[in-house]
Parts: C-alpha cells; structure tokens; sequence
C-alpha cells in the first residue's frame, strides 16, 4: 500500500550537513517533495516534507529519522483558522501559493482546505483580522 | 408613493414588506419597479470593510483628587489618545500605535496591536489600562492616573467615523516590479491581483446614489447597536463621473457615522492588521432605504453588472497623486475573481466580506420586522456640491 504523508522534520544542529532526505530515498525507497525549509539562526534545520512510498518503507523511513533524533510532527495540524476571527473577506486567497483558500461563489465564504497548506505562513501576516495561527 | 411616517405604522403593525438589496434585485426583475416599489417598503444594505478613519471618544468620571486629562497625556494599553478636550474626555483613532511599536521596520512591519484592537477589545468588555499625566491646577490638582477600566466604566464611550460607507471605491493594482503593502493590502508585481473594498449592489450609497433617504439623522445598525448618520463623511465628493444610471465610477459620497459604543458587538467590530501599512478597524454598517417611490426603488434594485470601479496603480499613480489610466470594471467580474487588464488575466479578490454584509442586511430586516427599529427621515439631506480637492502646499 502506497501513503503519501506532510511531515515537519526538526533537526539538531549537529545534522545539519547530513544528507538525510538522500538516505530516505536511496535506503527507504521513499519519494519526496520538499514544502519548505528554513535554518534558524541557531542552526537548527526546519523541513517540511511531503514523503510517499510503501506503507512499510514509510514506517521504516520514519523509524530512521527518529534514531538520528530528529523530531517529526505530522504537518496537517499546523495552520489553524480561528473561525470566530475570520470575515472571509478573501486577501488570503490570491497570496496562498498553493489555492489552499477558494471563495464559494453561492455563499461567497473562504473555505481553507487543510489539505492543501503547506504551512509556508503567508496568510498568517496578511490576514486583516489575524484569524490564521501558526504552530508547530 | 408612500412616506417614512406610513412605513413606520406598518412596521409597528408588523405589516411591512422589507427585503434586502440582494433580494430586491429578483423582485424587480420579475415584477418590474412599479409592482415592486408599491409592494416593498424597505431595503436593507450594509457593508463590513476596514476603514481607518475611525475612532471613539469617552468620558471618565472624577477621581479623588481630581485630574485634568485636558491638556496632558493619556494612554489606553500604551496606545496615545487625543486628550485636548475638558478634563475627563478624549479620544481615540483606530490607527492609533503604541509608542514604542517598531512601526515599519523592519519593513513590512505587522502592526500588531492598535487602536482598532483596543476597540474591539473595549467592545469585548476586556479590562484595559488607562494612563494619564498631566499638570496640576487648583481644581484639578491631580498629575497622574493608572487604572485598569473596561467599557461600564466609562460614563460615555461613543464609536465616530468622520468617514465611512464610501460611494465605490478604488481597484487597487501594482504596475512595479516589486511587491508593495498597502492599505489595500499586499499587491504583486507586475498586476499580480487586484484589490477591491465595496459590497457593489448591497453597498448603502450605491443604493441611493444621489442621497434621496439617506442623510443626517438616519438610524442605522452600527457595529451590531444603533448608530445614526452624524454628518457627511470627510472627503464627500459626490460630483464624480457617473453611469447612465446615475452610479459613481469612483470614489464619491461619505457618511460621518455615531453610536453607542456600549450597545455594539464585538462580532461587528474588529480591529485589523494591515502588514506593512498600518492598524485599522472593520466596521459593520447597515442601513435602511424607504421605498418611498418608483424612482428610489430603480436605485436601489442596481446590480453588481451596473456599479463601475476605477482600477488605480498603487505603485506610482496613487502614492504620487498622478492620473493613470488602467479603465473601469464592474462588480460582477470582480466578484467572478478574474479581471482583465492590459489585456492581462488578473486574479481580484476582495477586503470587504460580502458574506458578512449580507448578514448585516439580514439582521437589521429582522431588527425592522421585530418593530424594534423605527425608520427615520433625514434632518438635512448630504450635500451633492461639496468637492473634495487636493492641498495647495505654500
């Protein structure tokens, strides 16, 4: 069985020049696409992955990077709409990269598809009434 | 024809017909003006947009010993307020930052926290800090105050716009190669979206574009309590060109706005952040048209296809006050997301939530249908003389 899982990866300093996402596709037969990565002034790696392969593989991959202390968080919980905040005015729809925001034409609300988001963070700065959330 | 004074008995009857400016649309397609303005009695319109020309004054009873606010220095949660009045009242603007914000640095910088939160946080009923200094007379000789108050402890906090509902507005677009943050919001490059601010066909003004009901002394809903048309709003310039259907195509008439700001929703007034330009408030403002004849119903059935907007450079032309020709656009296709300009497919998305106006014009129809709120005919009609003209520099 294939999944496709978004996963936030935080590294410790001392891997950050690892090729770890080599090790996963090379040793796990795993695929992936890179949603975002950042490094902290700290030096601590942030990598926000989308990673897809075999049921087994993936756990298999997963168990790999939990030995190397490397904290996984699944990524779908990470950007919140603060439903009370929201006027669904609709400036977040034409700034998210990823169409994660669509007015419904009938009741001309924003929806936010969770599953879309790649938690890049660009409606959290340019919502007016500050309804979207961060947290990792 | 029928007058304010015979609505009103029906609506205490509970007999008026009252739909709001979506709804009067359908009606006067099927039916057609005549049927519809001797059927209708009342049209609700709203909208629910930032606007930063927005404030509230308030007035604090006597301390022991007193102190005189008049003349010194007062702050609420850090944020500086107006204080050159008498001694227990001053003001407050929605744009309004705490002295010590980083304002636009680093650029853009996220104003945080503002006058149009402390609003909202007033309205909420949270506590806030008060802070005064001032100088010492003989019957007010107090120099300081600190306290923690919410909204029951002022004796008078009253919400005012010296503008708002603005006739149409501005699509805003970007023509530079860079992106720019504005009060429209965050503009791409090279007309990378475009940016509109009117609810069109449920907006109030553009249901009555030559000021027939609405005028000085109209009730209104007002940040979800009853507020009243106080005046015209500043920079209320209703000689702009307009449609064969009397429709501004840019920017015209304005309302000054009052109320109790004891009696509003939090739900109807938030503060808001807008990411390298500044803090302001979203007010929510309905308010009722009167069918009182044929000629105001055709009005106040216009429909998004028929309201034209001017689409504005905001890199260049609108930050150097030069004319710029990008053309018009209606409503509708704005609301369709996509416009067309340059020949360029340009996605358009709004800073006024429909969704919410329409609610807005939902609750006050039901406000009217309960009785609890009576129309009411204008004092003075708003001005269509009145010019809004650029500063002479000398």
């Amino acid at each position: 069985m294939i999944i496709s899982r978004k996963i936030v990866l935080r590294f410790p300093p001392d891997l950050i020049d690892q090729p770890i996402v080599y090790r996963l596709v090379k040793d796990y037969n795993l695929s992936f696409g890179i949603l975002r990565a950042s490094i902290t002034p700290k030096k601590e790696g942030l990598l926000v992955l989308e990673l897809t392969g075999k049921k087994e593989d993936y756990r298999k991959g997963i168990d790999f990077l939990s030995r190397l202390k490397i904290k996984i968080q699944p990524l779908s919980k990470d950007v919140i709409r603060d439903e009370d905040k929201c006027t669904h005015c609709g400036v977040c729809i034409d700034i998210c990269p990823t169409q994660a925001f669509v007015l419904d034409p009938k009741t001309r609300e924003v929806k936010f598809d969770k599953n879309k988001c790649i938690a890049c963070e660009l409606c959290i700065k340019i919502c007016p009434p500050r309804a979207m959330r961060v947290s990792f | 024809m029928k007058t304010v004074a015979e609505i009103n008995e029906k609506i205490k009857k509970g007999k008026a017909v009252i739909v709001t400016a979506e709804e009067i649309i359908d009606l006067a397609e099927k039916k057609g003006i005549k049927k519809t303005a001797r059927e209708v009695d009342v049209v609700t319109t709203a909208t629910f947009a930032p606007m930063c020309s927005s404030g509230a004054y308030f007035n604090i009873g006597p301390t022991k010993p007193k102190v005189r606010l008049g003349g010194g220095k007062v702050y609420l949660n850090d944020i500086p307020c107006y204080a050159g009045f008498a001694a227990g009242d001053f003001l407050l603007g929605a744009t309004s930052l705490p002295e010590n914000d980083s304002r636009n640095r680093p650029y853009p910088g996220e104003f945080r926290y503002g006058g149009g939160h402390l609003i909202e946080d007033l309205v909420s009923g949270k506590d806030v800090k008060l802070e005064a200094h001032t100088y010492s007379t003989n019957c007010y000789p107090g120099e300081k105050l600190s306290t923690r108050i919410n909204i029951k402890g002022f004796n008078e906090a009253i919400l005012f716009n010296p503008r708002n509902c603005y006739q149409n507005y501005n699509v805003a677009v970007n023509l530079s190669r860079e992106t720019i943050y504005t009060y429209m919001g965050v503009l791409k490059p090279n007309l990378g979206n475009a940016h509109y601010c009117s609810s069109g066909q449920l907006s109030p003004l553009l249901n009555d574009p030559y000021y027939q009901t609405i005028g000085i002394g109209t009730r209104i809903f007002l940040g979800g309590g009853v507020g009243y048309v106080a005046w015209y709003g500043t920079q209320h310039n209703p000689g702009v060109e307009r449609t064969k259907k009397g429709i501004p195509k840019e920017p015209a008439g304005t309302l000054a706005l009052i109320g109790d700001l004891k009696g509003m929703k939090q739900q109807w007034l938030r503060g808001a952040s807008f990411l390298g330009y500044g803090v302001t408030l979203i007010v929510g403002i309905g308010i009722p048209i009167p069918l009182l004849n044929e000629e105001i119903c055709r009005y106040a059935a216009v429909k998004d296809r028929d309201i034209y907007a001017k689409i504005v450079d905001y890199s260049e032309s609108y930050p150097q006050n030069k004319k710029g020709n990008l053309g018009k656009v209606n409503y509708e296709d704005l609301k369709k997301g996509k416009i067309t300009i340059r020949g360029r497919k340009v996605p358009a998305t709004s800073l006024s939530s429909y969704s919410k106006a329409r609610e807005i014009a939902e609750t006050l129809k039901m406000w009217i249908k309960g009785g609890s709120f009576l129309l009411t005919e204008a004092v003075e009609k708003l001005p269509l003389n009145v010019k809004f003209k650029p500063l002479k520099v000398r």
